[in-house]
């Protein structure tokens, strides 16, 4: 048992982290959202140009051939900085259905562009509230599909998706090039406006049928996985918010001394490490559980889930709190994590989603 | 990251299952009648002595001094091997061999650990631990205890409270203020003393859980002698904190405590299904079941790092915190999944004593060995980097600290 990132894994993450600290700071955020951005298009390039989109994506499709700890360990950088891009659409979601999904053809025709960073993908599941897979109403005839789909993340600078239809009573999984006929996207006014999302309705929009296989099956598994990138991203934004925090009350002095040396903020962070830990090594098993294809993944992926998601939440908000005032303001940087822990606490499903998911699992049953 | 045995892990799990077979097979299930703390302590001197014949009682001490030689995995996975059965354990076991045997080694001479640690191994003594007092517990340094010169001998005075274990015990390691005058963590010597010695008196206290296994221990001229003194004279604060390093880095995964909540909710009745049909426990237990499991990994991530040589990390103190809170609360959720009913054994729930008794349990846990908020200090001060606590005592001389 070796129960640690690799060597290489380190030092990409390491590498990431620099990047992202030089090229996605603060300051930059801000104008982003003040600017009404949908994304930092040169951020993006300069992601494609160190091949991390492409990490996990096999080498015969232009990608480096990692494996999904490595994509992993990405995201969690990702999350680190609340990095203004459409990793997780594009990367986590649509090519991860495509390759979990796609015919030879699809991979060979998309992957490579979704690798260099080209072609940027999404995932249409939900029709507003309702998990995936629940009553879907948007309808495939033919090659042609109908219906609204929202919110779905990056819709906006993306240039397929990948839908989750209904065709005569049966869940399929199609793309659809989002800038052919039939196809209209409107932004979203949501809580996170560093990830925009978007409506997007499809009215005989053409649709590629992408698998014979069961679509419900392909799509739980695909959220197994979203849910350890997710708790990966996660646990990078919980383990920003303690240093943030920790950093702070180093500095700031209250009563004649240091705000960290109050016992009741000690212990106030020594819990959110006990928390961001404990998801961290929840994640590891999950994403061990991914990479080697082992049967203990949906327990496993909604483990971290759960604690990702409570790790991430309380270190947002304490984060915060440890920071008085100032933290209430635009100019500190409090604010992106404690809307992105909100985002990233919904996104794939909220906890009693998991829950359910998890209980399942464990009681040999499947979710309720 | 790979999370599987090694090939070389692997045959050692295979053989501790072969050898845990055919040696442990009378512990294969509980004992029909629960074992009286007599029997439990015979036991497990027996246990532990078949154990050392077969070199698995300190797997990662060098051979020369009756251990294995092997690794900290092939420890757990002894130790995982282990938790199969149900044996005969407790604290005058792990006081012994896992707390006085490697202070004696790292601070004692080569001849004190050749007297003391083939003799424990063996069963032969099993240890207490004499360091709290009325008034030094999360604050052990202001331990009161005395104890004076006189020739070869150590005359000592004083009480000592909730020592587990005690009114069983061959030998103890003691903490004792030698110099009244220095300040508090300085006047400190360290000692093992036979129990047996004339002054030396352990009262059993009742405890919330209706047991009576740990004791107050009056100390009354007792004489020791000085070749029973660890480390130097003055340097016993040393000493306490390698026992109590050893004490923290203690307890044991507590796997399947969900698994089995699972099967009581399962098992409970509501309305047109079971518990297990609501959304509610299905998220208590969700969230139980993560930090249970968010626990045991994190084990294996320090475990990771102590085989690649790292030093021990201060991290570790998370572990009895966290197994401490979520089995305290899956013990009580144990009891509300039947509502009122919970909290009585019936025919229909045999066991419940034990869901009471763990309860109660728990919560001494989460005082002895480091309290809550003595191990939350230790993470955001030795991990975190925050600054320690305000202190009064500090380079003050002991006797002129106010009470
Ligand atoms: C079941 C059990 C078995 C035990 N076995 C042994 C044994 O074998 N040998 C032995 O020597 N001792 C033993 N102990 C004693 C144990 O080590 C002490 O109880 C423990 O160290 C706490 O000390 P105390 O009881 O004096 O409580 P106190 O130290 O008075 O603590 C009372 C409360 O104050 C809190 N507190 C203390 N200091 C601080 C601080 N700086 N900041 C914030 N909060 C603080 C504590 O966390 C606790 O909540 C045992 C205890 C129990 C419950």
């Amino acid at each position: 048992m070796n129960f640690d990132l690799s060597d290489e894994q380190k030092m990409l993450k390491d590498q990431v982290s620099r990047m992202l600290l030089d090229r996605a700071p603060p300051a930059r955020l801000r104008e982003l959202i003040d600017a009404g951005q949908d994304w930092d298009p040169d951020l993006w390039r300069a992601l494609a140009d160190m091949g991390l989109l492409g990490a996990a994506i096999p080498a015969e499709y232009g990608g480096l051939g990692l494996g999904e700890i490595d994509l992993c360990v990405i995201a969690g950088e990702i999350g680190r900085a609340v990095a203004p891009v459409p990793f997780f659409s594009s990367i986590c979601l649509a090519a991860e259905a495509i390759r979990l999904a796609g015919s030879a053809a699809q991979k060979a025709r998309w992957l490579p562009g979704l690798a260099s960073g080209e072609v940027v993908g999404c995932l249409a599941v939900n029709e507003g509230r309702g998990f995936a897979g629940d009553r879907l109403e948007a309808a495939v005839s033919g090659d042609r599909l109908s219906g609204v789909k929202w919110p779905v993340s990056d819709a906006g600078v993306a240039d397929i998706a990948v839908v989750v239809a209904v065709e005569n009573g049966r869940t399929v999984l199609g793309l659809v090039d989002l800038q052919g006929p039939g196809v209209t996207c409107e932004r979203l006014k949501g809580f996170d406006e560093l990830r925009p999302h978007h409506r997007l309705a499809f009215s005989d929009a053409a649709f590629e049928a992408m698998t014979e296989a069961d679509a419900a099956q392909v799509l739980k598994a695909l959220y197994d996985r979203a849910a350890v990138y997710v708790a990966f991203e996660q646990i990078g934004g919980a383990e920003a918010c303690l240093w943030m925090a920790r950093d702070y009350a180093l500095e700031r002095r209250v009563f004649g001394r240091k705000l960290a040396s109050y016992q009741a903020v000690k212990h106030n962070l020594a819990d959110l490490y006990v928390y961001c830990e404990l998801a961290r090594s929840n994640a590891y098993w999950a994403a061990w559980a991914m990479e080697t294809g082992s049967d203990q993944l949906p327990a496993a992926a909604a483990s971290a889930r759960v604690s990702a998601t409570w790790a991430h939440e309380q270190a947002a908000r304490e984060n915060l709190q440890t920071h008085g005032g100032v933290g209430f303001t635009w100019a500190a940087d409090c604010h992106f994590h404690y809307r992105r822990a909100r985002l990233l606490a919904l996104n794939v499903g909220a906890e009693e989603v998991w829950a359910d998911r998890l209980v399942g699992a464990l009681a040999g049953g499947d979710a309720r | 990251m790979d999370f599987n045995d090694s090939p070389q892990e692997a045959a050692f799990r295979a053989e501790v299952r072969a050898w845990m077979a055919k040696n442990a097979a009378e512990y294969a299930s509980p004992p029909a009648t629960p074992w009286s703390e007599a029997q439990i302590v015979a036991l497990g001197r027996k246990w532990l002595k078949r154990k050392a014949d077969a070199g698995y009682a300190t797997i990662t001490w060098p051979k020369a001094v009756g251990g294995r030689g092997g690794t900290a995995m092939e420890e757990v996975i002894f130790r995982q091997e282990e938790r199969k059965y149900v044996l005969p354990d407790g604290p005058f076991l792990s006081i012994g061999v896992n707390m006085a045997c490697p202070a004696i080694r790292r601070h004692g001479s080569p001849e004190q650990y050749q007297r003391f640690a083939p003799l424990t191994l063996s069963g032969d003594i099993v240890w207490c631990q004499l360091f709290s007092e009325p008034a030094a517990g999360s604050d052990l340094g202001g331990v009161r205890t005395r104890a004076v010169r006189e020739g070869d001998n150590w005359i000592v005075n004083g009480q000592k409270v909730w020592n587990s274990w005690a009114h069983h015990a061959d030998w103890a390691i003691l903490l004792a203020r030698t110099d009244p005058g220095a300040p508090k963590h300085k006047g400190l010597t360290f000692f093992v003393l036979d129990m047996r010695t004339p002054g030396v008196e352990a009262r059993p206290i009742r405890q919330i859980t209706g047991r009576t296994d740990f004791n107050e221990t009056f100390l009354s001229d007792v004489v020791i002698p000085d070749s029973c003194r660890i480390g130097e004279v003055g340097e016993g604060w040393a000493v306490a904190m390698t026992v109590l390093m050893n004490e923290r880095a203690g307890p044991r995964d507590k796997d399947g405590l969900v698994l089995r909540l699972i099967e009581r909710a399962r098992s409970a009745e509501r309305p047109g299904g079971t518990a297990l049909d609501s959304a509610q426990v299905r998220t208590t237990l969700a969230r139980l079941y993560a930090e249970e499991q968010g626990v045991k990994y994190f084990g294996y991530r320090l475990l990771t790092s102590l085989s690649k040589g790292e030093p021990p990390s201060p991290a570790v103190a998370m572990i009895k915190l966290t197994q401490t809170h979520y089995a305290q609360l899956a013990n009580a959720y144990a009891m509300d999944l039947d509502d009122f009913a919970g909290l009585f054994e019936t025919p229909e729930r045999p066991h419940q004593d034990q869901i009471f008794f763990e309860y109660l349990y728990q919560q001494g846990l989460r005082i002895a060995g480091g309290a809550d908020e003595v191990l939350r200090n230790q993470i955001a001060e030795r991990v975190l980097g925050m600054p320690q606590e305000m202190r009064a005592d500090k380079d003050v001389p002991f006797d002129q600290i106010p009470r």
